[in-house]
């Protein structure tokens, strides 16, 4: 089998080490482009969302490198992605594109179809048995990734050299690839650390917070936000993401998580609504309570969830006197209008914390 | 006597005004873009010199609009900024206690939402451009109404039609329909503003609490129709400022006064001489890594001043 899989963030490093570990050819799709959102567009239908398309393209691309086998993940609740596998599946097919797909249900609601599509995966009786070694490397890895792409994005608002914080971390990403055992992945972990602490800083900033929400796809995949986590950072602005891989994996696949965001949404939306929606609901409550100055809700065009949330936020908005910006993205998004609602929603927590401290302005000038 | 200059580069109207010392408007310009906004900044700055008092000296520039970054270098610009502040500054000063600022340009429409003179939220059309300038124009042309005149016709409209406003194409194919119905062109075209109105603010309006006072800007705000239609829609007197159509560049130059009065510094403006510069652009896809950034080069008189739309840093770092 050469194997690939869906393109999200940092994910590939871990992807690559499980999959290989378990003995499969490993075909890494390239980061999604604007050829791969080309490719996706051309062969999608075209209500299908953002996600969908990135996704479709990336098969494409990995087809092309030599791919037969793709595994995806699948979903719960009235969202449409729970589909994409399938039609992913057909679509690919009718293309002439003879795939296999495997789909990993959510092991806690679908440990059947879960567990099938994990013997599929694993293979032989002896690989069962180097299982815990192998998933204890690769959760390793999946958490020291994520514990040092927030390491840079704690620093970037604060660095001297516009780009340099990314410099240093695409190195770091380097270094944490070519990590295996755990014993080298945490050692690469600690240099990286070191690394990026090193980066020269302005700490007589005071940055405004603004978190991000949203559906998992586009909140953790740069190139379907434009990347507006590091868009931000380079403004001088601390944005957090509501999403880390590790930890939603925890959250949603090991233990039956997230209590806190849902008990935070609940005086505002009790249902679940598919994908995100509740999430993005309850992570703004939580975000205000923190005392961030505003939130960005990244939302794919036509997502139902996220549109569901949209049309509450302005009253957790309201009642909790928290700023909120909905970017709705698709093929047609481009950058230039982003930046500028980032740049003016930025001018407006700037004025808006200049009247807390009694003074008067319009914007960051 | 010192100056500031604002200048707005949008898709289809290049906007420059000089104020005096107050900030107050001395001097104004709204010619097009025409796509091509170094020289459109140009024949502007060439036009705008000879209106300016004698013996004012520009002591700091704004530019803004979605061509603010590129009018930035090639006027000297002090403060680069988004074209939603401009326009909430320039409003605020005109009508300080200002709740809504309603601004619809030739290929955007935005609306904000100020309360106690800071601005709480905003909105950007997002999908789909129904209902600025740019279609208006055409259908202008369609109907072969002077646009100027557009509005007034839509006054003397005895009973407006229904048109669907939510897309231009089938806006286009209803409006034809009517027309071949018998309906009178002055009815049709007031059954368009109301159309485009409603689109606005099911659309960009969406969610927001519009309270008085009501300021309608931008190039559109010209049209009394559409003006005549936001009342009746909101049931609220909507205000249009003399200078409806270039607060953006006015918000621009009053952020410019404000930075430079705060933090004196010389202006980085080129002069009015910079209309006469040769001013070139180039692009190439950098290879440096998967992200293949497309760069653009900005060069004066032969000498690269300014890159961008690298991601890392590469090229713009280099200058």
């Amino acid at each position: 089998m050469r194997i690939t899989f869906p393109y999200m963030g940092s994910s590939p490093l871990v992807f690559k080490q499980l999959l290989s570990e378990l003995g499969h050819e490993v075909v890494v799709p390239p980061p999604p482009s604007k050829r791969t959102l080309d490719l996706g567009t051309k062969y999608a239908p075209e209500f299908a969302c953002i996600p969908f398309k990135i996704l479709l393209g990336t098969y494409l691309e990995a087809i092309a490198l030599g791919a037969d086998t793709i595994v995806s993940t699948g979903g719960v609740g009235p969202c449409r992605a729970g589909y994409y596998g399938e039609l992913h599946r057909r679509i690919l097919h009718d293309l002439g594109y003879e795939v296999r797909l495997l789909i990993l249900e959510p092991p806690l609601r679908r440990p059947g179809d879960f567990l099938r599509a994990l013997s599929a995966l694993v293979g032989s009786p002896l690989t069962w048995l180097r299982l815990p070694g192998i998933l204890r490397r690769v959760w390793t890895k999946l958490n020291v990734l994520d514990r040092v792409e927030k390491a840079a994005h704690a620093i970037r608002p604060y660095e001297v050299t516009p780009g340099e914080t990314s410099r240093v971390y695409n190195d770091c990403l380097k270094a944490i690839d070519a990590a295996t055992t755990v014993a080298e992945i945490r050692a690469a972990e600690a240099e990286s650390l070191a690394r990026l602490a090193k980066v020269p800083q302005d700490r007589t900033r005071q940055p405004l917070k603004v978190a991000l929400v949203g559906e998992i796809y586009v909140v953790l995949e740069p190139f379907a936000n434009h990347n507006v986590q590091i868009m931000l950072e380079e403004m001088g602005v601390i944005a957090e993401r509501s999403i880390y891989l590790a930890e939603w994996t925890r959250g949603n696949a090991i233990v039956a998580g997230e209590k806190n965001i849902k008990g935070a949404a609940r005086p505002y939306l009790s249902e679940l609504v598919g994908g995100h929606g509740l999430n993005s609901i309850g992570e703004t409550v939580i975000y205000a309570r923190r005392g961030f100055d505003g939130v960005i809700q990244l939302a794919p065009f036509a997502c139902i969830p996220e549109i569901v949330a949209k049309s509450i936020l302005p009253r957790v908005s309201r009642e909790l006197d928290i700023p909120v910006l909905t970017l709705f993205l698709d093929e047609q998004t481009g950058e230039a209008g982003i930046r500028t609602r980032l740049e003016a929603f930025i001018d407006l927590l700037a004025a808006r914390r200049k009247k807390r401290e009694g003074q008067v302005a319009w914007a960051a000038i | 006597m010192g100056g500031y200059l604002g200048v707005d580069v949008g898709s289809v109207s290049t906007n420059l005004v000089v104020t005096d010392e107050e900030g107050e408007i001395v001097a104004s310009l709204y010619i097009r873009t025409q796509g091509q906004p170094i020289a459109a900044v140009q024949e502007g700055l060439a036009q705008l010199e000879k209106k300016v008092p004698a013996g004012l000296t520009i002591e700091g520039v704004g530019t803004t609009g979605s061509g603010r970054t590129l009018a930035g270098v090639v006027v000297g610009a002090d403060l680069v900024k988004n074209e939603i502040t401009c326009h909430a500054v320039a409003a605020a000063r005109l009508v300080p206690d200002v709740q809504t600022v309603l601004e619809i340009g030739g290929q955007d429409s935005k609306i904000i939402i100020l309360r106690d003179g800071v601005v709480t939220d905003f909105a950007m059309n997002t999908v789909c451009a129904a209902g600025t300038g740019s279609f208006l124009d055409h259908q202008a042309e369609r109907l072969n109404v002077p646009i100027e005149e557009f509005g007034s016709y839509a006054l003397r409209a005895k009973n407006p039609v229904r048109i669907a406003g939510r897309c231009t194409v089938f806006a286009e194919s209803d409006m034809i329909h009517k027309q071949q119905m018998g309906h009178s062109v002055e009815d049709i075209i007031a059954g368009l503003c109301e159309a485009l109105v409603r689109n606005y603010l099911n659309n960009v309006g969406k969610g927001k609490e519009i309270l008085p006072p009501v300021v309608f800007q931008g190039g559109v705000a010209a049209n009394v129709g559409i003006k005549a239609a936001f009342e009746k829609a909101l049931g609220l007197p909507v205000y249009v400022p003399e200078h409806f159509g270039v607060m953006g560049a006015w918000g621009a130059a009053l952020l410019a006064r404000e930075k430079m009065r705060t933090n004196p510094q010389p202006t980085r403006f080129r002069g009015f001489q910079a209309a006469c510069l040769e001013y070139k652009t180039s692009s190439f896809d950098c290879t440096g890594c998967s992200n293949q950034c497309e760069v653009i080069s900005i060069s004066m008189e032969g000498k690269v001043i300014a890159r961008w739309g690298d991601r890392c840093g590469r090229w713009e770092n280099l200058l």
